[in-house]
């Protein structure tokens, strides 16, 4: 990868990141009325996504980010108020700037008419307001307005001095020269000189330095606020004066004219290498890209020396008593005008390849075990002769259990990063549906590791829109049940016992028992004459193939429903519940673990081997008498639990272990399910409950059957984490029915 | 003058040596042959501490065991060459070896050597080598008037070849 390429992916992150701040941005404004700090915001966010796909060429996105912020800009002087459907707009094309940057990132290019209507949309808005789209003052070409004028109006045109002295290292902040000089250019007559001397000799420059200094003349129209208003991004990096030097009339044609006359960036080295030297008037536009290039540069020395001496020293000086603005004072006026915060100086974040925190955290887990075998060492360790190694040792076991938590830590997401998303979808569904719903949201801080994060996006997703869709009922039904207009979903987090739990309730209608009965009789789920528990209908929404709106909308009755929710979320190791009143609203809860990477397991030990199955398969463990074990026709053992009988699986055949209990009785069974099924697993002995990090078996080249994992004990040994949905197929568990079973231990026993 | 010049041949002379390119290679003992592997590929050689048995795989893979928080394969070699089991003790040798990617452990009896040899001494695999499956050769070199035979790992533990050798086990079975 290159380094352009590397710039542009960084850019491309960075986009995505401004027009998710920009969304909640425009929410926010939505919800709390018209605040100029916000706006001010907004307008940033697409003014670094303008800046950037200018820069990297990416036309489509400055056209159409241009306009937005003309948009954005009048709303700012207050021109245009922010109406709901301006917001709307906005918001959309939002999304647009979003499938453009996309588009760049993936390389496939987008039809050509795009973001055509969103564009209309914005134009229209903005021609209602009697904004013009070109007047953005800040750095569109101006030619637009002054060609508007009459050809002999008289305008006052004021000359400026710039005295523009970069820091060595703006170049590397990627700032360029080049274009504050052609922007400059935009506004004027402009007349640039090149200060060479602080160039070093070609063995001393270091590439990425910039030695140079400008002194620029400029013959313009334009009020000295809008001048430093370009110099906004670079004026921590540079030392920057701006001077008056003489205000004059002229004719708008006079001055058009001059205005056109040169473009700076287009150095014409023909006629700069032929010895134009010596007319510093129409000194010919220096491009700053050449100057580490070529040795032309170094010629120049000699056009900026004459130029120093000829620079009117004293004039300056009276000018900074009377007109010039240093660059502290404009920085305090700007930062009183817009607010606008100043680049941060030191990074707060950095982004970091998610394996190397894998494998800070292996190796954290590698010390508390060595740690812990350390330990174990000085137990026997007379005190009273080792008593500082025992100590040292001690607070070893502190500082590694601290490191270990920090390295857990890192992978830690708040979980903000999905809730943001949510505001957007309820304010889009409900508008669709003509709702009025608010949405609230607590515990966005709460922390959860990442690889939940990236998987619980969707199911969550899914299930506010079912409460924005089904839940909440629409204002006149509402207001008929007495209930205010507008609905409210809460969306909380928080920890609860090692786990994180989020809840979505909403003070809509609840689930309709009878309309979810029907709905499940019709479907073939239950039948007709079934005598269920208002719970057990609740839970009908989990089954397969279940979805109750009435009318199929694009929304959430595409025959996914509440089924995928919860096997997705099973698939992360929590469970999902539901609490519902009728008429009143429902409350969904969601149970996670923290982290993806530890489990609740429990040792068995089956000869001299040990294993692990997971605490979450387990329902219970029982130790069968010899006649409660029943042999049925096709070759498997079934015990009797609580009139049930259940298959069981001996591991010990399953894996090969020799020297383990040959029978059940002699061992335990332990009962599991895998979610299709239940069945009994015959180990000899439970050795404890713990909690284990889980490792892949990745480095071996072929998965091992019935083994899900692995992990790494107190004692520094391997043990294998049983897969417990595999087993069954492994030990040729034959899918005959509970029912059938019992047939056919009764069929036996008769 | 003279001096310089007479630096600037000696530089020469050490170019043309490292030209030679030494190769270095580990050798180990598994059943009194001799064996040679690219050194490149060695990460580290540990001690015989016992292994976590993997249910249902072929014989020659030992289990796994924890490398520093990374769990990985142990392979006797002895087995794959179809020689009988190793007798472990702890005086054996595990040679962890980068492979294909993989990190493995490959059990042999003992370490011996390390080896510089120039590429020109190494012959090429003979055809009718009867101690081992000639596809795991890569290479013979001598030793002491003795063929040190170099084993190619990626053939050895290569993903097929490893499937293979599993499901013939499994046939066997």
């Amino acid at each position: 990868m290159n380094e352009m390429d590397q710039f542009r992916d960084t850019y491309i992150s960075e986009c995505y990141e401004l027009l998710q701040e920009m969304e909640e941005l425009l929410i926010e404004l939505d919800e709390e009325s018209q605040d100029l700090d916000t706006l001010n915001a907004i307008f940033r966010c697409a003014h670094s996504i303008k800046g950037g796909a200018g820069a990297f060429g990416f036309n489509r996105i400055t056209g159409f980010t241009h306009i937005l912020e003309a948009l954005l800009d009048g709303m700012r002087e207050g021109l245009i108020m922010p109406s709901r459907e301006a917001i709307n707009t906005l918001l959309s094309s939002v999304d647009v700037v979003t499938n453009m940057v996309r588009s760049e990132q993936v390389g496939d290019p987008i039809d050509d008419d795009y973001g055509k209507d969103i564009e209309e949309a914005l134009n229209k808005i903005c021609s209602e307001d009697q904004i013009d789209v070109n007047a953005l003052e800040d750095d569109t070409p101006p030619e637009t307005d002054k060609e508007e004028l009459a050809p002999d109006d008289i305008i006052e045109v004021k000359l400026y001095n710039v005295m523009l002295t970069p820091y060595k290292e703006l170049l590397a902040s990627g700032n360029e020269p080049l274009l504050l000089l052609r922007e400059l250019d935009t506004f004027g007559d402009l007349s640039v000189t090149t200060d060479t001397t602080n160039v070093p000799f070609l063995d001393e420059m270091v590439f990425d330095n910039c030695y140079f200094h400008w002194d620029i003349d400029l013959e313009t129209d334009v009020e000295i606020e809008t001048i430093q208003e370009i110099f906004e991004f670079v004026e921590d990096e540079c030392d920057l004066s701006i001077m008056i030097l003489a205000s004059f009339e002229k004719t708008a044609a006079e001055f058009c004219k001059a205005d056109n006359s040169d473009e700076v960036g287009f150095f014409d080295f023909d006629s700069f290498m032929n010895g134009s030297n010596d007319d510093e008037i129409e000194q010919p536009p220096f491009n700053p890209d050449d100057y580490n290039q070529d040795d032309d540069s170094l010629d120049n020395k000699e056009v900026t020396q004459e130029a120093e001496q000829k620079e009117p020293e004293p004039i300056a000086n009276t000018a900074v008593n009377n007109d010039s603005v240093t660059v502290k004072t404009a920085k305090a006026k700007a930062v009183k005008k817009t607010n606008k915060p100043t680049p941060e100086p030191t990074a707060t974040s950095i982004r970091v390849d998610v394996e190397k925190v894998d494998r800070l955290v292996n190796m954290a887990g590698e010390l508390v075990i060595t740690q812990a075998v350390l330990h174990a060492q000085t137990r026997d360790l007379a005190t009273d002769q080792f008593s500082e190694l025992i100590k040292a040792i001690e607070d070893l076991s502190m500082h590694t259990r601290e490191l270990q938590e920090a390295v857990m830590s890192v992978r830690m997401q708040p979980i903000k990063s999905i809730f943001s998303r949510l505001p957007r979808i309820v304010r889009d569904l409900s508008q669709k549906l003509n709702k009025k719903i608010k949405l609230e949201m607590h515990g966005e801080n709460t922390e959860i590791d990442k690889t939940v994060i990236e998987q619980l996006g969707d199911p969550l997703t899914h299930m506010i829109r079912n409460s924005v869709d089904h839940g909440i009922e629409k204002p006149d039904i509402r207001l008929d049940r007495g209930k205010p207009e507008e609905g409210t979903i809460v969306l909380s987090a928080n920890h609860r016992g090692g786990r994180i739990v989020i809840e979505i309730s909403d003070d809509g209608n609840g689930i309709d028992r009878t309309r979810v009965f029907d709905k499940a009789v019709e479907k073939g789920l239950i039948a007709a004459d079934a005598v269920l528990e208002d719970e057990e209908i609740d839970n009908l929404i989990f089954q397969p193939g279940f979805s109750t709106a009435a009318e199929v909308s694009d929304i959430s009755g595409r025959g996914v429903g509440m089924d995928v929710v919860k096997r997705n979320i099973e698939s992360l190791g929590g469970n999902i519940s539901i609490a519902n009143d009728p008429g009143k609203g429902s409350v969904v809860s969601v149970s996670l673990p923290l982290t993806l990477a530890i489990l609740d397991g429990m040792i068995v030990r089956i000869g001299t081997e040990h294993y692990i199955i997971p605490i979450n398969n387990i329902i219970e463990t029982t130790k069968p008498k010899e006649d409660e074990i029943n042999k049925i026709a096709n070759g498997n053992d079934v015990i009797n639990t609580r009139g049930e009988f259940v298959t069981i699986i001996y591991l010990h055949n399953v894996f090969g272990i020799r020297n383990a209990c040959k029978t059940a009785q002699d061992g335990l069974v332990v009962l599991v399910e895998n979610g299709r099924e239940k069945f009994g697993l015959v180990v000899d002995e439970l050795l404890g409950q713990q909690q284990v990090v889980i490792k892949t078996l990745n480095e071996y080249p072929d998965s091992v059957k019935g083994i899900s994992g692995a992990t790494i004990l107190g004692d520094g040994k391997v043990s294998l984490i049983i897969d417990v949905a595999e087993i069954s197929n492994l030990a040729n568990l034959s899918n005959v029915s509970n029912k059938h079973m019992n047939n056919m231990v009764l069929e036996q026993q008769a | 003058m003279n001096e310089a010049k007479e630096t600037i041949v000696d530089l020469n002379d050490i170019e043309e040596i490292e030209q030679e390119e030494l190769q270095q290679f580990l050798t180990f003992t598994v059943n009194d042959d001799e064996y040679a592997i690219d050194i490149m590929c060695v990460k580290e050689i540990r001690g015989w501490n016992g292994a976590t048995r993997l249910p249902n795989s072929p014989n020659f893979v030992l289990g796994v065991v924890n490398l520093r928080g990374i769990i990985i394969p142990i392979f006797d070699l002895k087995l794959r060459f179809n020689k009988g089991a190793t007798d472990m003790e702890s005086t054996h040798v595990v040679v962890i070896v980068n492979v294909n990617n993989y990190t493995i452990g490959i059990l042999v009896d003992a370490v011996s050597d390390i080896l510089y040899i120039s590429e020109k001494n190494i012959r090429p695999a003979p055809s009718g080598e009867k101690n081992i499956d000639e596809a795991f050769v890569s290479g013979l070199l001598s030793k002491d008037e003795q063929v040190v035979v170099i084993l190619d790992l990626l053939a050895l533990f290569e993903e097929k070849v490893l499937k293979r050798a599993m499901k013939l086990e499994h046939d066997r079975c």
